[in-house]
């Protein structure tokens, strides 16, 4: 292994991008390019973030001019936010859950999907497309079919009002996402690196984690992103498998949130909510992007 | 040829997943079907821990009960088990709840129009002809809360419809009375509107969108007209003249824009911000919305300026549909004797009492209509009674999800000029007839 | 090896799918009894319709609303997974780019699909309300969440908004496969940025856009939140078939609603197949070592033609 730095790997692999690489495309251009270019991304911005911007804004809002379009609050006002946190609520115990179920997802959804990705990326057996096809067939069952016969299953194994109900359910997108994008990405990846690993006495083992994972990283990345906001998200299971407060996951919770009436959606509140089940998971992404976009090259650099 | 091998493959891999879980089917099939029939006079035994499976409620009223009877009942302590706010979202779990024959829902909080189809599923259990002082009770409620006159749930609050009208405006084009009537509705209109201050005001709105609510005016039209939706064999009956009548009343409102055109989006909330804003003379919306009216903080514009009245009908006042809840057990339950106790002392007068403090849900008894001590915090109880008085439930059917969806479909087609209010009424007749049969 | 590789994805999928799929091909060959007893009760058990459900969906009196249905689901599909793949890819270009306060595109991109879809249904049902932004910043009347061709493209706008990023986020992480040689390569030869766009990145992201495009076709397909919290139920506009088996189910017709099930997942399967054989048969294609080699063959090969 010693005789493979990450830097021949680097430069043999050629999954290296990334801000260093990229400069001197950038110099190539002119003034005209750049200015198009930042239209672009802004065009971009704005489109991903007006209407999270008006859902920010209706947050600040107070319950009496909820309604109101004026660009920003005409009294801004934190009572949303305070019904959401409302003590009775215990929004965040119901985040800490959220977390719970969606991190959960995400981690055996990655461990089982690189292993089968694996497999059937770098493994000779019979009927590959056939398991492929078996695995992505179950992501395409409709989702409110599912409901009443897990419900009946879950209720006979005793596992209502317990994560697994929510954890297993939300595997069934996960899984196939996790499968059918890594297979994509190894199948990608030059076979040689692992072959010369094994050469210089890796095992098997160790080619795969010390060569094809690190190389896989922005498809690892990617895909737990994409999984965990796709399970933190989950409603209609979370909310039949569950009813035990301390175990419902945000969403849930904002479902039960009231307005003054059964009439009224309490609209304020759901959009602070939105706020603060978003806000995280931007930070996460924020402290992973560097991994989502430059792979291998960022760490392999410094 | 590669191709085609790789096309066997798949359909091999699929047939192998429906092979290897066929074994599986066999354990799977029996859920529905047989099973134990909870008997009609079965007695409601058991005591101990049971759950309040409700709507959230927002004033803590409904909370404040359950601790009340907690502090009473240390070895019957009651769980609440919040639901939705969706009125859909807290049907479908409690049916969900009866299909696997859950024993965690005990006492059922119901919308009044579930009622029916609870009791003909035997989702949930008959009450004791006793165990209620119904004859205390605002009767529309009783009513409600039984099937095939046997009662089935324990009323909880009740609502009915208000008309909301602009006095200011009125005031001003010299109407002195609220209308009782829709052609005196459409002449009060006609002298507001002509004043200079009512530019950009529109006559009349409910709820129209498709949704429940539209059920709810449709049929309140009918009954407002002299007719009604069902006979008293439970028949439908809108092929005729007053349903007729109604369905004009409505149509003709949107043509000739009595109804403004955006109405037809309006659920309970939009017409409440038209209405608080200034762009309606008259609104028909529930008595919640009285409060937000009357806010003096600024975000009403029609604070201290409107009033309300029973609403309008054909040839006199018209007749509300009732709206509320009512406390049910679950045919699943264990411990029924406990919810049996508690949906009494849930929903005893003295419980009504206390939560009126907290909640501005109508209560089911008639005196705190014209109690005065309750009447200063909601001065519109006394008009709402008389409303109650004459209100009629909406169709008391078994399927009634289906029949409220045929009326949206048909009421909804008419509004939107798709269909001749003639069409849309035969097709809903022969739907409502299909529904019914059998 | 490979057994024990994928067996435990297959036992989490078996227990997840299987047995709510063969209880909904059971189900759908059932018809619940419809009647009241002498009581009022209603008449207890199912009777056995064979494919009676799937007869009466394809032929009944209330087909015309399958179709309508069917009809509905394909629209928004194609119509939102195109433009999906176009705003999706353009995503990708841009975020793959260096510049200042990447990071924050990145995060800014991704907003829209994290925010929860009852939520994101409701936000945009209160942006087209009749008297909401939408209107209010076009200047128009228009009475978005009724029925109509309006309503459509609220639906669309709202579905393409949220899930644009996916598609986006997936070819982002294929791009940064691409040799940054290749590019070299072709510029040496004076390609231009379009150029290079077009014979590099896009056949080079094209398994990681396929595998992206595969997967929104089958949310796509199955759409049910959006336009039921933006429109509502029962709109004939916008009722897809996910929306259509939930209001067959919430009338307790759960023989139908899980016929309706069944349809949809032999329609979502029809159209999953059709698009790997017609588009992506080197998805599926059994791995060999040749793959990657070939891969590299088409860069070089394309790095030279981006030259010409």
């Amino acid at each position: 292994m010693t005789a493979l730095t990450e830097r021949d790997l680097i430069a043999t692999s050629g999954a290296r991008t990334g801000a260093d690489a990229r400069s001197p495309r950038k110099r190539t251009r002119g003034v005209g390019g750049a200015i198009t270019r930042w239209v672009g991304i802004a065009i971009v911005a704005v489109y991903c973030l007006a209407p999270f911007y008006w859902m920010l804004v209706s947050s600040f809002r107070t319950t009496n001019d909820i309604f109101d379009t004026s660009l920003l609050p005409t009294t801004w006002s934190l009572e949303s936010y305070a019904q959401v946190f409302d003590s009775s609520n215990d929004f965040g115990r119901s985040l800490l859950n959220s977390l719970i179920v969606a991190g959960t997802t995400t981690i055996l959804a990655l461990v089982l999907g690189i292993f089968a990705a694996y497999a059937i990326a770098r493994l000779k057996f019979r009927f590959k497309s056939g398991i492929l096809a078996v695995i992505i067939a179950t992501s395409m069952f409709p989702g409110i079919a599912v409901v009443v016969p897990l419900l009946r299953l879950f209720t006979d194994i005793g596992w209502i009002n317990t994560y697994q109900a929510m954890i297993v359910p939300s595997l069934s997108f996960a899984i196939p996402l996790a499968v059918w994008n890594l297979t994509t990405f190894m199948k990608q990846l030059p076979h040689d690196l692992e072959q010369a690993a094994m050469i210089d006495g890796c095992t098997k083992w160790q080619a795969f984690t010390k060569i094809l994972l690190p190389l896989a990283a922005p498809g690892v990345f990617t895909t737990a992103i994409l999984t965990f906001i796709h399970s933190w998200n989950e409603f209609i299971i979370a909310l039949s498998m569950a009813n035990d407060p301390a175990i419902q996951t945000a969403t849930v919770a904002i479902s039960k949130f009231t307005g003054a009436s059964d009439f009224q959606a309490p609209f304020g509140a759901q959009m602070a909510a939105g706020v603060v089940v978003t806000i995280p998971l931007m930070i996460v992404v924020l402290i992973f992007q560097r991994r989502i976009v430059d792979g291998l090259t960022s760490g392999a650099t410094k | 040829m590669m191709q085609r091998r790789r096309d066997r493959r798949i359909v091999v891999g699929l047939a192998f997943a429906a092979a290897a879980a066929i074994t599986l089917t066999a354990c799977s099939g029996s859920g529905s079907s047989g099973g134990s029939t909870p008997a009609a006079e079965a007695t409601l035994e058991g005591t101990g821990p049971i759950q309040y499976v409700s709507s959230p409620d927002a004033s803590g009223a409904a909370q404040a009960t359950i601790d009340a009877w907690n502090a009473e009942h240390p070895d019957e302590q009651v769980t609440w088990v919040e639901l939705p706010l969706d009125a859909d979202q807290q049907r479908q779990q409690m049916v969900q709840n009866a299909q696997v024959e859950g024993s965690s829902y005990s006492v059922l909080n119901l919308d009044v129009v579930w009622t029916s189809e609870f009791a003909a599923n035997r989702w949930i259990t008959p009450l004791p002809e006793d165990a209620l002082p119904v004859d205390e009770l605002v009767p529309a409620t009783v009513e409600a809360a039984s099937y095939r006159d046997t009662l089935y749930g324990a009323p909880y609050y009740t609502d009915g419809a208000l008309l909301y009208s602009r006095t200011d405006l009125l005031t001003a084009a010299g109407v002195t009375a609220p209308p009782e009537t829709w052609a005196e509705m459409q002449a009060a209109c006609d002298a507001v509107l002509a004043l200079p201050q009512a530019a950009g005001v529109s006559c009349y709105a409910g709820q129209f969108d498709k949704n429940e609510g539209l059920t709810v005016n449709f049929s309140e039209a009918v009954a407002s007209a002299g007719g009604s939706l069902f006979d008293a064999e439970g028949k439908p009956t809108v092929d005729t003249p007053e349903a007729l009548t109604a369905l004009e009343f409505l149509v003709d409102g949107f043509e000739s824009g009595m109804i403004p055109r955006d109405a037809i989006t309006f659920q309970e909330e939009q017409g409440r911000q038209a209405f608080q804003e200034g762009k309606l003379v008259f609104l028909r919306n529930w008595p919640y919305i009285y409060k937000s009216l009357s806010a003096t903080d600024g975000s009403s514009s029609v604070s201290g300026n409107f009033g309300v009245s029973a609403i309008p009908g054909e040839d006199g006042p018209g007749v509300s549909t009732l709206g509320g809840r009512n406390i049910a057990i679950s045919s699943y339950a264990e411990n029924k004797a406990t919810a049996l106790e508690f949906i009494a002392f849930f929903t005893s007068r003295e419980q009504e009492q206390e939560r009126l403090a907290l909640s501005s849900r109508a209560p089911v008894f008639p005196e705190f209509f014209e109690d005065q001590t309750v009447t200063a915090s909601y001065p519109y109880l006394p008009t709402l009674l008389t409303s109650l008085d004459n209100a009629q439930p909406r169709p008391k059917v078994v399927a009634y999800g289906a029949t409220t969806a045929a009326i949206q479909d048909e009421i909804y087609a008419a509004l939107t000029g798709d269909k001749t209010p003639d069409a849309a009424l035969a097709d809903l007749q022969t739907k409502l007839t299909e529904i019914t049969a059998g | 090896m490979a057994t024990l590789l994928l067996s435990p994805t297959f036992i989490v999928l078996v227990l997840v799918i299987v047995y709510p799929l063969l209880s909904a091909v059971y189900q759908s060959l059932f018809s619940a009894e419809s009647g009241l007893d002498a009581d009022g009760f209603v008449v207890e058990g199912e009777s056995f319709v064979g494919l009676g459900n799937y007869a009466d969906i394809f032929a009944g009196a209330e087909s015309g609303r399958f179709y309508n249905a069917l009809w509905n689901t394909t629209f928004f599909t194609f119509v939102t997974v195109a433009l999906e793949t176009v705003i999706g890819v353009a995503f990708a270009v841009a975020m793959n780019r260096a510049f200042k306060g990447r990071a924050f595109l990145r995060a800014a991109i991704l907003i829209p699909w994290a925010i929860p879809t009852a939520v994101s249904g409701l936000l945009w049902r209160w942006i087209f309300q009749s008297n909401g932004i939408a209107n209010d910043l076009l200047n128009t009347q228009v009475l978005w969440t009724a029925e109509g061709f309006a309503a459509q493209v609220a639906v669309i706008i709202a579905e393409v908004w949220k899930t644009a990023p996916f598609i986006g986020l997936l070819v982002l992480a294929g791009m940064q496969l691409i040799p940054e040689e290749v590019y070299e390569a072709a510029k040496l030869d004076g390609a231009n940025a379009w150029k290079q766009f077009v014979s590099i990145t896009l056949p080079l992201v094209r398994p990681a856009l396929l595998v992206a495009v595969l997967f929104r076709l089958l949310d796509a397909l199955r759409m049910f939140d959006l336009p039921f919290v933006l429109i509502g139920p029962r709109k004939s506009s916008v009722e897809t078939l996910s929306i259509l088996a939930w209001d067959e189910s919430n009338q307790l017709q759960y023989g139908t609603a899980s016929a309706f099930a069944i349809i949809l997942l032999v329609y979502v399967a029809l159209i999953a197949f059709v698009f790997i054989r017609v588009l992506g048969a080197d998805v599926v294609g059994d791995a060999d070592k040749q793959a990657e080699k070939a891969a590299r063959k088409q860069a070089a090969r394309a790095a030279k033609e981006a030259g010409r």
